[in-house]
């Protein structure tokens, strides 16, 4: 299921961001998003959040969604798997 | 020849509002595209334009509109409602003779008011559309040292309506779309994304561009509205 969520996850980037599979494939777990990546800015962050919710079938609070959720890659997954198992 | 466009208007509330249309004057396919709405119509519109102009070589005809409200519209966005949508939807179908509908994401909350055959790509549901409007502004809020929240945004959007990203949302839009719905019935097929080489270009953070996906949807529409509607 781990290897799944982030499947989805490398996929959702490259849609949003127009991110290359070669970009995308070579996203590590510390990896930098926001800040790093100048196309991330607070409507992608919106729209990507919606979509993860409908890919994975969760729901995000907004209080749960801060600067720390977006700031490496490896955070990212790991609040994702969270929510799945929840 | 690169395809030219033919700038049409069409009634709709007593208004005129802009399409823009491709392909021949006597084309026996007329397909009416209803466009993502909100921001992923602008991140999309190139790519369907370009559609367009592949369906006009294979003498297919197609019309996009403006909504009320929207791109070239004089209409104050703030006055719309997904009713007054539907409405132009179907206006822009009988004026323009349209026998086929693709629609896109959020367009398919309006496509079944035209009562055509209809293709639908990415369909989407209003209060997702919704959700997203209210992120974007909750965190464009954050950055400006206000705290707000969905659900106090929404009872004060119900009494005067919301600027959500730069999208004067009235009370009227914001409640339709808490509840819209694309709906299904035997008039509707879907494509899948993989059929027309489809990258979810309405999620981008900047307009892009799909030659790909152009070629490959024109192509699409042209083979399912062959078979359909006439």
């Amino acid at each position: 299921m781990s290897q799944d969520v982030e499947t989805i996850i490398r996929t959702l980037l490259s849609d949003v961001l127009g991110l290359s599979s070669e970009q995308v494939s070579a996203l590590q777990d510390d990896s930098e998003l926001f800040g790093a990546i100048p196309e991330l800015d607070s409507m992608a962050v919106a729209g990507l959040l919606t979509e993860l919710e409908d890919r994975l079938d969760i729901m995000i609070d907004d209080d749960e969604v801060d600067g720390e959720l977006f700031a490496t890659f490896g955070n990212l997954v790991r609040f994702a798997e969270t929510k799945v198992a929840e | 020849m690169r395809p030219q466009p033919l700038h049409i208007y069409y009634n709709t509330a007593g208004q005129s509002e802009y399409g823009l249309r491709f392909g021949p004057a006597d084309a026996d396919r007329i397909v009416l595209i209803l466009p993502p709405l909100f921001d992923e119509m602008n991140r999309t519109r190139r790519m369907m334009v370009e559609a367009m102009r592949h369906l006009a070589k294979r003498d297919v005809a197609s019309l996009l509109p403006d909504l009320p409200g929207s791109n070239e519209s004089r209409t104050a966005l703030s006055e719309q409602s997904m009713e007054s949508w539907r409405r132009a939807a179907s206006d822009a179908a009988i004026q323009s003779k349209a026998t086929h509908v693709l629609s896109i994401r959020g367009g398919s909350l309006l496509d079944d008011a035209t009562g055509l055959p209809i293709c639908r790509l990415a369909p989407v549901k209003g209060a997702s559309l919704l959700k997203t409007l209210l992120r974007a502004r909750i965190s464009a809020d954050k950055e400006a040292g206000l705290v707000t929240s969905a659900e106090q945004l929404i009872i004060e959007g119900q009494r005067h309506g919301l600027n959500l990203a730069g999208h004067a949302i009235g009370p009227a839009m914001l409640g339709d779309l808490e509840k819209a719905l694309p709906v299904l019935s035997d008039a509707t097929t879907e494509a899948a994304l993989s059929d027309v080489a489809g990258t979810a270009l309405w999620l981008r953070s900047e307009p892009g561009d799909s030659p790909e996906m152009s070629a490959a949807l024109a192509g699409y529409i042209d083979q399912w509205s062959a078979t359909c509607g006439r």
